[in-house]
């Protein structure tokens, strides 16, 4: 029996994908659930499992081609099917003739998709985004008409918290959003453990706001030593709110070894106890999964740089009063930074790139993702085509996302398709970090603290202001050479700047 | 509304009576007809006199002819009379359905405003008396679907004095439906004299936070009992009177459903395509973010008629328990 393979959609507001590579050949055995053919999309990167075991007996959608979702991708033949005697030695060319067989049980699937019937055209099952996979795709789409329990293979499995924040209603989504509730931390009192209007409101009258994570993207980074000192928590527990330290002997972990985590209280992230578990929200279990992936996928290497930025300082503290009054948004070193970073980007192509096993994919965009920290989350919103914007404009569009950020309006489509990443360390102190590379990016640079310092100029001592520029980088990609080619030519830029320049 | 210093405590039968007896009084214009409104003076005795006090040609008794009452009606009102036409169970309006809907609402714009149609139609609906197959029904939806026609359906005798009053002056056709089982078992006081109550203006009859209720006619007593019964336990709902069901007043229901966050909606006519539809589109349309639970329709059946049975009815009705189970099931959603 032969099955007509599908683009899966990979994704709500995905319409077509890219077949990034085939992962069996014409004639290739296909267990059921085995990856087959890797697929890209603007939000996400998958290998796609197959819904049946069989021979791939044609592919449809080559390497590179992108086609709707929903449209044939490739016909396998199923194990234990009946293949026609001498079918295949009957047939000339039999391309040809699957590829209309194809188009007939497309047409068949339009007619009753619901109904799976022999030679049905099956759309492939849960995906398993991969590391660099956006925000909003990671849920596996149910297959339409495919097998009943497609199983998920790397944590698509429904979570109890992605559960809760797929069941919540229109009102307690906009109450949790506007007093920034973390609805995995809140107790339901409806039918069934409801969450209800009602409990997203006694929760933000009661806690200290946690940022709900609904769409996250992790672009961390680790902080080396110098950062060791844990900075205080954003929120402080307020007093007589915090929740109730366990007091009783048994949920005390015991003295002697690793304590019962199932008898341990519980705490929030924003308020931690000792002695008691905080809950993982689906924002944490997702950055804790895209950080262990990352890490172990790409070879991390690092290099680092001090920049001179007296001048560029000088001169963003000369326009910012100005630019605040006519824009309405403030004038960091950010946006500055971002229009260095994307001209040195230009002329260091391969640091706009990813990692495939068919090559190194250079990106004809340059998307800037912009890392921001929140109380309970990481968030990676992302300036699209940031090649085509002024410093102000840059400075703007920064402006506008960290807003919604903080406000958690960010939608999902502003979080995806990043091709590089900036991370402001400094605006947190750090003048050293050591970041991990946003999965599929080559290379991540953050720009550390601005710090005046005694620093040799022309044999003499100067003070000037210093910022450090590290970059971590994929050493499958990048080595040191073209990493600090791009890295002095950052330095060069962002030393070049002056007042007086154009904004 | 202008209140009025004295008031009667009357039924709605006395509230309808009065308010087209002193109809009759002040405007010449107006004229009663109908079947058996003259020397019977109406079925329910709405009219008992009329007859002598304002002759025949004002107080018209017609043959069982309800297209023929209508649309004579529509001429009368075309030319500058104040007809109030009434049609004497709601059962049997329907061979007046192309006299309404194909003219009365027509005639404003067909005439590009040189007409209108002053049209009052009143007439007696709604179950729970043993009416059976013929004197049961509910038809507010067969009509509301129609632009240029105006809908009312009051359950309180002083709603029914104000909003008479207005139908009789409002310039356009106007459906007075008068819920017969309220006819003699509501009582309220009435404020005497001339008032009127806008068409188109709901009423919060009970403030509450938890659930919004909304409804018309017998079911609003019954809800603002229900209520009272599920207030015993804690539960605080909010119960709206629609009073006119075309225009709707979508203000007072969306500024309750923006604070309970949650919507019934209870009529007795059948759930499917009934006013209920409407309010629960329009509501989803302009507060979706709004809502905490899912909109629920408590409604008649889709039968096609109350049974005379009283099983049969008893089923079709919704009883103020069965209001007060579907309010505690969605204030503890």
């Amino acid at each position: 029996m032969a099955t007509t393979i599908t683009m899966p959609q990979l994704g709500e507001t995905v319409t077509e994908g890219t077949v990034a590579q085939w992962l069996k050949n014409i004639g290739d055995e296909v267990e059921k659930y085995e990856a087959f053919v890797e697929v890209s999309t603007d939000k996400v990167n998958a290998e796609v499992p197959s819904p049946v075991s069989g021979v791939l007996r044609e592919i449809i959608a080559k390497e590179g081609e992108t086609v709707p979702t929903g449209a044939p991708i490739a016909v396998i033949d199923e194990v234990g099917s009946s293949v026609q005697p001498g079918a295949a030695a009957s047939q000339p060319d039999a391309s040809v003739a699957n590829g209309s067989a194809a188009r007939q049980t497309a047409e068949a699937s339009r007619h009753g998709a619901d109904e799976p019937v022999p030679g049905h055209t099956v759309g492939a099952p849960a995906v398993t985004p991969s590391s660099y996979g956006a925000p909003g795709a990671g849920p596996a789409v149910p297959p339409t008409g495919g097998p009943n329990g497609a199983p998920s293979r790397n944590g698509n499995a429904p979570i109890n918290g992605a559960d809760v924040l797929r069941r919540v209603s229109p009102a307690v989504r906009k109450l949790a959003r506007e007093h920034q509730v973390d609805l995995v931390s809140v107790e339901g009192t409806g039918t069934n453990g409801r969450i209800t209007a009602n409990d997203v409101l006694a929760a933000a009258r009661e806690g200290p706001a946690s940022v709900m994570a609904a769409t996250i993207m992790a672009a961390p980074q680790q902080t080396t030593t110098a950062m060791a000192a844990p900075s205080a928590p954003a929120t402080q527990p307020q007093p007589g709110r915090q929740p109730a330290r366990p007091e009783t002997p048994a949920t005390r972990p015991p003295a002697t070894g690793v304590p019962d985590l199932s008898q341990v209280g519980r705490s929030t992230y924003a308020a931690p106890v000792p002695g008691t578990l905080v809950p993982l929200s689906p924002a944490r279990k997702i950055i804790a999964q895209r950080m262990v992936q990352s890490l172990a996928t790409a070879p991390h290497a690092w290099t680092m740089c001090e920049v001179d930025v007296t001048k560029l300082w000088a001169w963003r503290n000369k326009e910012k009063t100005r630019f605040q009054q006519e824009k309405g948004y403030g004038l960091t070193l950010l946006p500055f930074f971002i229009y260095a970073t994307v001209q040195a980007l230009r002329a260091n192509p391969l640091l706009n790139s990813k990692f495939t096993d068919e090559g190194i994919y250079v990106q004809h965009e340059f998307n800037i993702g912009i890392a921001i920290g929140l109380d309970a989350n990481l968030m990676v919103p992302v300036i699209r085509d940031a090649d085509t914007l002024s410093i102000g404009g840059l400075a703007i569009a920064a402006g506008k996302l960290i807003e919604k950020a903080r406000t958690g309006k960010l939608g999902a489509d502003e979080l995806g398709g990043g091709t590089f990443t900036v991370n402001n360390t400094g605006a947190n102190g750090s003048v050293l970090s050591k970041p991990i590379i946003n999965g599929g990016q080559a290379a991540i640079v953050t720009m550390e603290a601005v710090v005046k310092r005694p620093v040799v100029v022309d044999d003499a001592i100067a003070i000037r202001s210093m910022m450090n520029v590290c970059l971590s980088l994929d050493h499958r990609v990048l080595d040191g050479t073209t990493s600090n080619a791009f890295l002095n030519d950052l330095k060069k830029r962002l030393e070049a700047m002056k007042p007086g320049d154009a904004l | 509304m202008a209140v009025a210093a004295p008031t009667t405590v009357m039924n709605n039968v006395e509230a309808v009576r009065q308010t087209l007896y002193e109809a009759l009084k002040s405007d010449e214009r107006t004229l009663i007809m109908g079947e058996d409104v003259g020397a019977r003076g109406n079925v329910f005795l709405i009219t008992k006199g009329f007859l002598d006090e304002f002759g025949p040609q004002r107080i018209i008794d017609t043959p069982l002819a309800e297209a023929s009452i209508v649309g004579i009606a529509v001429g009368m009102a075309m030319e500058g009379l104040r007809p109030i036409a009434e049609i004497q169970f709601a059962d049997f309006i329907y061979p007046a359905f192309n006299q309404i809907v194909g003219e009365a609402a027509k005639t404003r714009y067909r005439s590009n405003g040189d007409y209108t149609c002053p049209l009052v139609i009143r007439t007696p609906y709604g179950g729970g008396v043993r009416g059976a197959l013929s004197h049961s029904v509910s038809i507010e939806a067969l009509f509301y679907h129609v632009p240029g026609l105006k809908i009312v359906a009051p359950s309180f005798p002083a709603d029914i004095k104000g909003l008479l009053n207005a139908s009789i002056d409002d310039p356009d056709p106007v459906l007075f439906l008068e819920h017969k089982k309220t006819y003699r078992s509501v009582k309220g006081e009435v404020p005497s004299g001339h008032y009127t109550i806008p068409l188109g203006k709901a009423e919060v009859k009970v403030s509450g936070d938890q659930l919004t209720v909304v409804s018309y006619g017998l079911y609003v007593h019954q809800a603002l009992e229900a209520a009272k019964r599920v207030a015993a336990d804690g539960m605080s709902v909010e119960v709206i009177d629609l009073r006119s069901i075309r225009p709707m007043d979508r203000t007072t229901i969306l500024d309750s459903v923006r604070k309970t966050r949650k919507l019934l909606i209870i009529h007795e006519d059948n759930k499917f395509g009934g006013i209920g539809a409407e309010i629960a589109a329009m509501v989803v349309e302009e507060a979706f973010f709004d809502l905490d639970a899912p909109i629920r329709r408590l409604c008649g059946p889709d039968v096609p008629a109350m049974g005379y049975a009283l099983p049969l009815e008893e089923e079709f009705m919704i009883s103020p328990d069965r209001m007060a189970d579907a309010m505690r099931e969605m204030v503890r959603f």
